[in-house]
């Protein structure tokens, strides 16, 4: 049994230490909005945040979560989410939208940490996201629309 | 005769349901034999009905069922502009889902049976979807109509709403359940397109999917929890061709988690609860491989015999004049020799597929791209009338063309999986991202050798002979594509060209190779559209002449590939070449699944020695432009798309065994390699064709044909940076 912190929380998951955070929160816990990628943090599909931060769920075992609290797609909230969840709906992201759940999370971390991004910020922030669709283009757009949102 | 005279139960459902359902177009005897009864949904979506394209609900909502697959094209916006169209809707009402499986009423009617792929999601539903949506805008009408008693002819709709000048107003839910027991009326008038609200329209229609998409609430093939459900992985032989020679599962059942572990035609099957204890049981297996059969050669080898065949005979594909009699006499000869890797489709999602049964019937769901043949396999495998299984086509995280398979291998590994375990097991089949790297079904090796003669500033002759794989020689798909022993998709784009060359040839060679290979976004013209126009334009540079100007001087009888060259000219501002401050600009055109696209890269080569394409400016002319801004999408994600492969992408074999096994070697397209994209569509009254592929195959030449001008040769092997052999 592993103790996880998951969207406030606290879940007891019968799972091996070694189990990677992300099948036990997709497996164990229902929470499907993550995705499976890649496995090995080249594609961030599996972006959750630890206490705020984004972190790859597939390559981190939930024995190294601890009582770090673990937040999904499913329970972000907050300016930041809303800004971007709005521009990315007001310019038609997706595509497939299999990544999608992962770009936006990173996309929030990082109008969490800067305002204002640059290019040269989007490109540092997101560029351990892929998207096969190539919907990159409309990622940085929409990435400034939420900054200008927030901004008012 | 109304639609629901030979289907009493459908009716009834109907009934209950205050609904509108309209089938459209179909003898009244292949609805009675279509089986469609079987897909009927249980439980709390009772008002469905599957012979239908076109339902309305009582509270006025409009669902579109879509025969097409969404997998990022848009299809469920797209065809549900189309009724909303012609039924005068409010975008807001409108839903769309999936289309169950039934050939009878969901063929594509490109293919004659239910799929998708070739870019023909709205080319083939421009007239189905306007006339489902016509149809039930009139009943609807006639409907308020005998209600209010006034002429049909005196009614409005505008924006989902009924009105008529007597004041009388109400929404299409009202009038449902009236309009349901209405006769379908035949050959109602479509809107002309001067009438039109959202075909076409900037800003009328935003894509059906983007906001559950950004919320992480889409449901794919991988998100499917079921009671008592186990999660599957395969392990599959590590060459192509092999197959289990012996193993032993001790180690495997030892893991907590892992409930079984069985033998099927694909490999070995670990069944668990849940994907870690899958993953771990099948790393604990111990496989013995029989490789006698299997596939040896790497790409090496592959290409040093392609490159041998590409200098014998090959079957003529196109021919006019006598271009060996040209090239013999002319002064200048050129020669250049082109080769392309394997390639993996690589989807975010990787393949997978649910499965429950229980003897006697079954309900399979995934990412289905052929639904018909999946359908079949499956019922096959499990032994099983077709009309005791459905399926069920969930959003897929991409496909590329991978989905779409020719060998059916997915629905059979599936149907194999769920039968080997017994009934009562549903089954999650997951394949990761190495099976999928490294599971083949790959974008074929291919060889051009091209030879080109250039006399007095003139292009004279050219000779083209390919070599590769066919994908469809020899199996059941062969009639559709494979004509007096060419298959189209080897040397579509390469056998007949825009330009007018006195003495042209084209052959072409497909040997026989153990590795499975398929369609890949755009097809032939992945590699047809790179040999061709890196070869012209480096003829044309070669007869002193403009790239653009020097092909449209080759191109009269081709309206509209000139139309695209000129306009993507004009939007970037084309003056030449260059270099200018380090940039230099790269064009290419190309006609694909009956659109024709035309792209400028401006290109430089950064400090790393790698091209950086810092913009690409594209125009698209593909008929009447339905969704103007999933055209431009289509175009970004497919230059994004084309880009990266003509870049990085690569599957190399060596000894037969695929070498890029995840994203860490298999190098795809990041945010900071993404040119920005500008695109124009041309204003066209020609029936519309797909852009799913078209964006693909302009933007790899455009490059190679910019980095012609910083001084480097044009590539002639993908991909450009850090290719393995």
């Amino acid at each position: 049994m592993v103790s996880l912190k998951v969207n406030g929380r606290t879940h007891s998951v019968d799972v091996d230490d070694d189990t990677p955070l992300l099948w036990a929160i997709r497996d164990n816990l229902g929470l499907t909005g993550t995705k499976f990628g890649c496995g090995v943090a080249q594609c961030g599909a599996c972006t959750v945040f630890m206490d705020g931060k984004p972190l790859r769920s597939c390559v981190t075992p939930v024995s190294a979560v601890g009582d770090a609290e673990i937040t999904t797609i499913e329970a972000i909230s907050g300016k930041e989410v809303d800004a971007v969840q709005a521009a990315w709906t007001a310019r038609d992201v997706p595509q497939c939208g299999y990544c999608q759940s992962g770009q936006v999370m990173s996309a929030v971390a990082l109008l969490m940490e800067n305002k204002k991004p640059s290019d040269g910020d989007i490109d540092l922030a997101m560029n351990g996201n892929l998207c096969r669709c190539a919907t990159y283009v409309r990622i940085r757009a929409a990435i400034h629309d939420a900054a200008r949102t927030l901004e008012g | 005769m109304t639609a629901h005279d030979h289907n009493l139960s459908r009716r009834s459902l109907l009934k209950g349901a205050g609904a509108l359902v309209i089938g459209l177009h179909l003898p009244q005897a292949a609805r009675a034999q279509s089986g469609a009864g079987a897909a009927f949904r249980p439980g709390g979506n009772a008002t469905f009905a599957p012979n239908a394209f076109v339902r309305v609900a009582p509270d006025s909502t409009i669902t579109v069922l879509v025969k097409h697959i969404e997998f990022g094209q848009g299809p469920f916006t797209g065809l549900a502009t189309l009724v909303a169209e012609e039924m005068d809707a409010d975008w807001g009402q409108m839903r769309s889902e999936h289309a169950p499986a039934d050939v009878k009423l969901y063929a594509n009617l490109a293919f004659g049976v239910q799929g998708t792929g070739g870019s023909t999601a709205i080319a083939n539903s421009w007239e189905q979807m306007r006339k489902a949506g016509a149809t039930a805008r009139a009943m609807l009408v006639q409907a308020a109509a005998q209600s209010w008693k006034v002429p049909a002819s005196e009614i409005r709709v505008e924006a989902g709403v009924l009105s008529h000048a007597s004041g009388k107003q109400g929404r299409f839910g009202e009038f449902a359940e009236a309009a349901s027991k209405l006769a379908v009326p035949e050959n109602v008038p479509l809107k002309p397109a001067s009438a039109y609200r959202l075909i076409g329209k900037e800003g009328a229609v935003r894509r059906l999917d983007s906001a559950d998409k950004s919320r992480g609430k889409a449901e794919f093939t991988i998100d499917i929890h079921a009671p008592n459900m186990l999660t599957v992985v395969v392990a599959r032989p590590p060459r192509f061709g092999g197959k289990v020679g012996s193993f032993d599962a001790a180690e495997a059942h030892k893991v907590r988690g892992v409930v079984d572990v069985k033998q099927i035609g694909s490999g070995v099957a670990v069944y668990a609860n849940g994907m870690w204890p899958a993953l771990k049981g099948r790393e604990a297996l111990k496989v013995t491989w029989d490789e006698s059969a299997a596939e040896k050669r790497g790409s090496r080898e592959l290409i040093a015999e392609y490159r041998a065949l590409a200098r014998q005979k090959g079957v003529v594909a196109g021919s006019h004049g006598d271009a060996e009699a040209a090239l013999a006499k002319a002064g200048t000869v050129i020669e250049a020799e082109f080769v392309f890797p394997y390639l993996a489709h690589a989807p975010m999602e990787p393949l997978d597929g649910y499965l429950q049964w229980d003897g006697s019937e079954a309900l399979a769901r995934f990412g289905s791209q052929f639904q018909t043949t999946e359908h079949m396999t499956i019922a096959t495998i499990l032994g099983l009338p077709p009309e005791k299984v459905r399926l069920e086509t969930m959003l897929a995280g991409g496909s590329f063309g991978r989905r779409a398979q020719v060998s059916q291998h997915l629905a059979a590994e599936l149907a194999m999986v769920a039968k080997a375990i017994g009934p009562n097991r549903p089954v999650k089949l997951v394949w990761t991202r190495e099976d999928d790297l490294s599971g083949g079904y790959y974008r074929p090796l291919f060889v051009h050798r091209l030879r080109g003669a250039v006399q007095d500033g003139k292009i004279t002759a050219w000779a083209d002979s390919i070599v590769g794989q066919s994908f469809f020689l020899g199996t059941p798909f062969e009639a559709m594509v494979v004509k007096n022993g060419i298959d189209a998709t080897s040397v579509e784009g390469a056998n007949e060209l825009f330009y007018e060359i006195a003495d042209f040839h084209c052959e072409v060679n497909n040997p026989k190779v153990g590795v499975p290979t398929l369609w890949w976004r755009s097809v032939g013209h992945t590699h047809t559209a790179y040999a061709v126009e890196c070869f012209i334009d480096e003829l044309l540079q070669v007869a002193g002449q403009d790239p653009v100007a020097g092909r449209l001087s080759l191109m009269n009888r081709h309206p509209r590939a000139v139309g695209v060259l000129k306009a993507v000219a004009e939007l970037a501002k084309w003056n030449g070449s260059g270099p200018v401050d380090g940039r230099a600009r790269g064009v290419a055109v190309v006609e694909s699944f009956g659109s024709f696209v035309a792209q400028i890269a401006e290109v430089s080569l950064g400090t790393d020695g790698e091209p950086k394409v810092h913009k690409v400016w594209c125009a698209v002319d593909c008929g009447v432009a339905v969704n103007p801004d999933i055209i431009r999408a289509q175009m970004e994600g497919g230059i994004g798309f084309g880009l990266g492969h003509a870049l990085y992408g690569e599957i190399t074999l060596d000894q037969g065994r695929p070498v890029q096994a995840n994203f860490d070697t298999y190098r795809s397209l990041r945010i900071h390699e993404m040119p920005e994209v500008e695109v124009a569509i041309i204003s066209s009254t020609e029936a519309p064709t797909g852009v799913g592929e078209p964006g693909v195959p302009p933007i790899g030449p455009a490059v190679a044909n910019a980095l012609a001008k910083l001084g480097q040769p044009r590539p002639r092997q993908l991909p450009m940076v850090g290719g393995t052999v």
